[in-house]
């Protein structure tokens, strides 16, 4: 079981409020990714709910149970840094068997939960070895080792991946996904990157100066903005923002398209611009395009098989169906 | 790729090293060889002192004889001992709280600390005579322990200070979430992780109090007198006794220097201050 219910939880520092009264409920066996931009107090909430931080005001409750006043030892939730926050001087072995050991629980018991959760991450061959003798890759994997040996109600990920190179980085992000997929237990997960967020969440939870912006699932967010600043956060390439007469046309102040809902032309097309730089990425291509009196750099995603590069004339025209309008406050109409 | 250096230009260096190397420890090595000279012989021109005389323990025996190394030895450990022990037990909390819980004032307390360590000792050479004489404390290795503590705690808070921040907070906060209590903690994750820290700051103050002579010998006459004094009492003004003062200052630092040489590795850590991770 892992239930966990926010009720006007808050958070402030001397006279800075970082988080103002906010609610969330997240179900048992969730898979929640909290994103925003740094500074958002997703670190924060997160440390709320670990009891790293303690809460000014409102309540947590973990299945049912009050747990704003209990220490971190006793919410039965297991967070990953980081930093992975492994112990140096200790094996593998002993940092998997650390917070069995804190339990008190029986050595026989302590080994054949090592020995399990080394057989799932991998790490069977390494368990003599200390952190400082391991890749980034396999620290993480300790990390994550040392929580599910304790079976906790929940899993913590306090921007798990940020320290791992790019490749490394998708990797783990599967390994991550297939862990919550075997495990069933709910996990709350932080980061700044979009693209983990889309491709891991079962629920996204934006958030933006403490307050929450956006709840729901990865295509609700993608397809269904509620404003401006989540239609800017999710997706990438940013969305493009026109406002201006066209938007009035539409009855909107601020009119939102993605860049891959504009069609880009050299024969055809309502506006006309200029290639800024073109992105080859191989499988897409990104096309910045100037001078279309629509806004100062108009971001489209195109096939990677198109050929256009600096200094072309390019005509683009929007696909309708696809526009996303919103008013004057920055809501979605 | 790292410089290219040619053979000629190593072996000058390697030369210019070895002989301002050896020009630093000359004095040492000079006192090293008059201690096993006789005084007839200690004065006599290096060359002949280096060449034309004989080797002789006389100087040590005689030093043994006249003053009582062994008390010496005793007052000089159990000084430099009892401060740095005394000096860890008020500054282990006191840079623990500035460590993990710092507060507004953390930074300027700490500059304060070490703004004392630039105040020349004799500044205060009389209020602290005066009040050790009121006191009773004038030549009792309980004086000595207190004035020690006082002079090497700046040293000793700073140093501590610099391990404890290298310790991640975010793993005594992993060690929080796995159940660790207070003691827990403590036991188990922060005290295994300083004590290379410890160990470096308890060795390189035992160092500084066995060297330290400005309040050794200003404030003991005989019972409680260090082998600083002990060494000072072998040079007069009536004419210097080479060879016993060579003896006597070999004895005196002898100890300290077999304890460095063992330590070495946690000492220069030390010394770096945590530059170095």
């Amino acid at each position: 079981m892992g239930q966990i219910v926010l009720n006007q939880v808050k958070k402030q520092f001397g006279d800075v409020v970082v988080i103002p009264p906010l609610d969330l409920k997240i179900e048992d066996g969730e898979f929640v990714v909290f994103v925003g931009p740094s500074g958002c107090g997703k670190s924060t909430l997160l440390r709320l709910i670990a009891g790293l931080e303690d809460v000014s005001g409102g309540s947590i409750a973990i299945d049912g149970n009050e747990a704003a006043d209990l220490p971190p030892a006793k919410r039965r939730l297991a967070m990953v840094f980081q930093s992975y926050a492994l112990y140096p001087h200790m094996s593998v072995r002993k940092n998997i068997a650390f917070p069995l050991k804190m339990a008190k629980m029986d050595p026989a018991e302590i080994e054949s939960r090592v020995q399990n959760a080394a057989k799932v991450l991998n790490l069977t061959d390494y368990l003599d070895r200390k952190p400082g003798q391991l890749s980034g890759g396999q620290r993480q994997r300790v990390a994550i080792g040392r929580a599910i040996v304790r079976q906790p109600a929940a899993f913590l990920f306090d921007e798990p991946l940020s320290n791992l190179d790019a490749a490394l980085r998708v990797g783990m992000r599967l390994e991550i996904s297939e862990l919550h997929k075997r495990l069933e237990t709910t996990m709350i997960y932080v980061t700044h990157d979009q693209v983990e967020a889309m491709t891991m969440a079962d629920k996204i939870v934006v958030l933006n100066a403490g307050n929450i912006e956006q709840v729901g699932s990865p295509l609700e967010l993608y397809r269904t903005p509620k404003n401006l600043f989540v239609a800017g956060f999710i997706g990438s390439p940013k969305m493009n923002f026109i406002g201006g007469e066209v938007a009035a046309s539409m009855g909107a102040s601020t009119i939102g398209i993605r860049p891959e809902h504009l069609i880009v032309s050299k024969e055809s097309g309502e506006w006309e611009g200029r290639v800024g730089v073109a992105e080859h990425l191989g499988s897409d291509t990104f096309i910045h395009i100037h001078d279309t009196g629509l806004m100062d750099t108009l971001t489209v995603r195109v096939d990677g098989e198109v050929d256009l590069n600096h200094g072309d004339l390019v005509k683009v025209s929007m696909r309708p169906e696809m526009v996303h309008l919103f008013d004057q406050n920055g809501e979605r109409i | 790729m790292a410089r290219a250096v040619s053979f000629n230009k190593k072996l000058v260096n390697t030369l210019i090293v070895g002989l301002i190397g050896f020009l630093i420890f000359f004095p040492i090595l000079w006192i090293l060889i008059l201690a096993f000279k006789t005084e007839n012989d200690a004065i006599k021109a290096p060359l002949e002192v280096l060449f034309n005389t004989g080797w002789t323990l006389e100087s040590f025996t005689t030093v043994q004889g006249r003053s009582d190394y062994f008390k010496h030895f005793s007052n000089s450990v159990i000084i430099s001992v009892g401060s740095t022990l005394l000096g860890l037990l008020i500054a282990v909390p006191a840079a623990w709280a500035m460590a993990f819980v710092p507060g507004k004032n953390t930074r300027n307390l700490l500059m304060w600390m070490l703004s004392t360590k630039m105040l020349p000792p004799v500044g205060v050479l009389v209020p602290i005579y005066l009040i050790f004489r009121d006191l009773s404390l004038l030549d009792t290795r309980t004086g000595l322990v207190i004035v020690l503590t006082l002079m090497n705690l700046p040293i000793i808070v700073w140093m501590l200070y610099t391990y404890f921040r290298e310790i991640p907070g975010e793993i005594l906060e992993a060690a929080r979430m796995d159940g660790a209590s207070l003691k827990d903690e403590v036991l188990y994750v922060l005290a295994p992780m300083a004590i290379p820290g410890m160990a470096s700051t308890v060795l390189l103050n035992i160092i500084l109090a066995w060297n330290e002579a400005f309040w050794t010998l200003n404030l003991t006459s005989a019972n409680a007198a260090p082998l600083t004094a002990f060494i000072a009492s072998y040079s007069s003004p009536e004419g210097l006794f080479y060879a016993k003062l060579s003896a006597a200052s070999i004895m005196a630092i002898a100890p300290i220097l077999i304890m460095g040489w063992f330590s070495q590795k946690q000492l220069v850590r030390g010394l770096t201050f945590g530059a170095v991770k």
